[in-house]
């Protein structure tokens, strides 16, 4: 009995051991996608040794080319926490729990842009482009893929049919190449995308020209798999909220081209909702 | 106008071997210029081939997945990297699907997606119908040439399955601008070569030319009768030139020898036909004289003849005693006691001759060698000493000099006298030993006929010379038997 009841104690604190080292000590593993702007590989790894020394743990940033390869790691629970789109976040609704709002421009929106090369000085609206050829960014993207489809929906067109082709470039900064090169005749982009392009690569930037915005949508959040402990949610959510108010956090966020994060509210991204009853999922 | 096959040889060498020079230069820089064009465009389109081959290969899955801005990043990423002349690098890549329509293109702009390639101009449907005569799987090359562009294909094939031809388009003008950098550098070393090789060649040319042209010249002058050496140092090698001019010079040597000895022979043979001539006269003079001298004699010792009649054939007389002494004069004949020439002859004759140089205020030099008597017949000798000696002294300009020697050379009496004074036309020369031909007013002009008949009866020779205000006469004597 003394023996079992040892026993007991025994694997009781095996398993509470085992759950701290999944919990607590193993690497915080973040899913990254296109949505980053740029390829700004060294301020992410100057951004993930600032969040080893805050959390006091390691951490790893898992790069995927396609949002969906993302949302299957974080669905398969292979990471932690993701940046994701704003679109895959509606679209996985409830799959994923949102973790943080970025700011930009002090405000958590952000916006889709119709571009078409700068040598086109013509196009005036995206009805101008039937038949032609056109560049999406991903097919999980809000401001890349579903924005120019819900206005061709909305407009009466079937967006399966409107363009004589369409591809992908599971990028945003590659649909502006796409489009700048002529490859495409027309893309869409993410408004922060095209703007952190316009100051570090305005040759690429200045190869295309805008034609219309959309109306704002909720910018890309941070999602925690739900499994993720309330613990360490907070603690995540709260080193990414307070990185506004170190000179450290502030330097990466500048750098990242946002202003800050907030906790945020899943009703910033309704629109995306609307937008996909009207589409449909696909 | 002439033909150029008749120019001189002083042009014709040296530019026979320019052109040469030029044809060969040129030929070799042309055969290189072929050669480094098709060097480099074989590296263009084997770099082109491999190329093509390896980015069909990536781009089957692309195009399998219908990925055109993966496609078209790997296009892309053939055409960046490397240094930015790279000739080897495609000017355009892009890749027509099953139907000839353009799935990427590195330049949409001028060749974009979708489009029918068919419809882009002659170009693109010559290319077409090329790559549509032959589906094989291999990568072939076109060259259109209106075009200025080299293209490549590469079928987009795996396992069999036929996707679409990737064409990359090579411009012709990188490959002409570095065959045109090899080009003119070897333009530059063909130069520096003719630079070197034309001076070189024109020097030699000129060289072997001029001799021949001189040798040329002096041969027309010879068949035309004026046959004259060459200038010495004309050309000194020992090749077939050098022997030429060798022929040459032994040709003129022979040549002269032998007008000499003509002229010799025709002066000898004018000189014996006079000789006859005057011995036969001389006979059919002096027959009929004697017997004229001889019936004078009887009239002037018949007695009872007047004074004046005495007086007339006394001057008769002397008139046939006077050519009787010419006729004998021109008979030479050997007469008298047969005794050798001794040195006291030699005293003699510069006793004889003391009035006439103190006379003609002249320096008589004899040098003689003979020591004792040899076998000539003196009085002969004597005779054409005299003779020699008494010219020249008389010739001789006043306080002048006149040398006589005479010498023991061999088996032969070398007698030979020189003075100065005026020279003796050639063309005196020609007839000196003539009867009558003398060159002074004095005289009877039968000194020197003497002398050449005493010469020429004693089997000798006799040589006149006159250059440059001196007169030379040269006599050999064969030695004969002692007397």
């Amino acid at each position: 009995m003394v023996f079992a009841g040892f026993m007991f104690i025994l694997a009781v604190l095996f398993t509470v051991s085992a759950t701290d080292a999944v919990e607590g000590a193993g690497p915080i593993r973040i899913g990254l996608t296109p949505t980053i702007p740029n390829d700004q590989y060294r301020v992410i790894e100057e951004w993930r040794l600032y969040m080893e020394r805050e959390l006091e743990r390691p951490v790893e940033f898992v790069w995927r080319n396609s949002y969906i390869e993302t949302m299957d790691l974080l669905r398969a629970e292979k990471l932690d926490y993701a940046w994701i789109c704003d679109y895959p976040f509606v679209y996985f609704k409830g799959q994923v729990k949102l973790l943080a709002v970025p700011l930009y421009q002090g405000r958590p929106y952000y916006q889709s842009y119709l571009i078409v090369p700068a040598a086109d000085t013509e196009t005036t609206s995206l009805a101008q482009l039937k038949g032609r050829l056109f560049a999406y960014a991903d097919p999980y993207s809000n401001t890349g893929y579903l924005t120019p489809r819900y206005l061709l929906a909305q407009s009466g067109e079937d967006p399966d049919h409107f363009f004589s082709k369409t591809f992908f470039t599971f990028s945003h900064r590659k649909v502006m190449e796409a489009v700048a090169l002529g490859v495409a005749q027309g893309g869409a982009v993410s408004s922060h995308v095209w703007d952190t392009l316009l100051k570090t690569t305005p040759e690429l930037a200045q190869g295309t020209r805008i034609v219309s915005k959309s109306p704002e949508y909720g910018f890309p959040p941070l999602v925690a798999r739900p499994s993720v402990s309330e613990t360490e949610f907070r603690t995540m959510q709260k080193l990414l909220l307070k990185m506004m108010v170190n000179e450290e956090g502030r330097s990466l966020l500048r750098r990242l081209n946002i202003d800050g994060f907030i906790a945020g509210e899943p009703s910033l991204y309704d629109r995306v909702d609307q937008m996909m009853q009207v589409v449909g999922k696909k | 106008m002439r033909s150029p096959f008749d120019l001189s040889f002083r042009l014709k060498i040296p530019l026979w071997g320019s052109l040469l020079i030029v044809v060969t230069t040129l030929a070799i820089s042309t055969s290189m210029m072929v050669q480094a064009y098709n060097d480099v465009r074989s590296d263009l389109v084997s770099s082109a081939s491999s190329l093509g081959g390896t980015l069909a290969q990536t781009l089957f899955p692309a195009m399998l997945h219908d990925d055109v801005w993966q496609a078209t990043e790997i296009i892309r990423a053939s055409l960046h990297g490397g240094r930015e002349s790279n000739v080897l690098r495609p000017e355009l890549v892009f890749v027509l699907d099953r139907e000839q329509k353009v799935f990427i293109s590195s330049q949409p702009q001028t060749l974009p997606l979708l489009a029918d390639i068919r419809q882009r101009g002659e170009e693109y449907r010559r290319l077409v119908d090329w790559i549509a005569t032959d589906a094989g799987l291999e990568t072939r090359s076109l060259e259109l040439a209106k075009f200025h562009r080299i293209y490549v294909a590469t079928p987009i094939v795996d396992t069999g399955a036929y996707l679409g031809t990737l064409v990359t388009v090579h411009s012709k003008e990188a490959l002409l601008a570095r065959f045109y950098s090899v080009a003119w550098r070897g333009l530059g070393i063909g130069l520096v070569v003719l630079a070197i090789l034309l001076p070189i060649n024109w020097f030699w040319g000129r060289r072997t030319a001029v001799p021949m042209v001189q040798l040329t010249n002096s041969i027309v002058d010879m068949a035309q009768g004026r046959a004259s050496h060459l200038l010495p140092q004309n050309y000194t090698h020992r090749d077939e030139l050098g022997r030429l001019f060798e022929a040459y010079e032994l040709m003129v040597e022979f040549l002269q020898d032998r007008a000499r000895l003509e002229q010799g022979m025709i002066r000898a043979e004018r000189l014996a036909a006079i000789g006859r001539l005057s011995a036969g006269i001389a006979h059919e003079i002096n027959n009929p004289l004697g017997g004229m001298l001889v019936a004078l004699n009887n009239f002037r010792r018949r007695n009872g003849q007047d004074e004046r009649a005495l007086a007339t054939v006394s001057m008769i007389e002397r008139g046939l005693h006077q050519i009787h002494e010419i006729v004998n004069a021109m008979l030479v004949e050997a007469k008298g006691k047969a005794r050798d020439f001794a040195p006291q002859d030699v005293e003699d004759i510069h006793q004889l001759l003391a009035a006439e140089t103190r006379k003609c205020q002249v320096t008589l030099q004899i040098d003689s060698n003979i020591e004792r008597p040899v076998p000539l017949r003196a009085t002969l000798v004597r005779q054409i000493l005299m003779n020699l000696t008494l010219n020249a002294i008389q010739a001789s300009d006043r306080s002048g000099e006149v040398r006589c020697t005479i010498h023991i050379a061999g088996d032969q009496l070398l007698l030979h006298t020189e003075n100065g004074g005026k020279t003796i036309p050639p063309e005196v020369v020609d007839h000196l030993f003539e009867p009558f031909v003398g060159n002074r007013e004095s005289g009877h002009g039968l000194g020197l006929w003497i002398v050449y008949q005493i010469v020429t009866q004693q089997k000798g020779q006799i040589s006149a010379e006159s250059r440059g205000g001196v007169t030379q006469f040269t006599v050999n004597l064969p030695l004969g038997d002692p007397a």
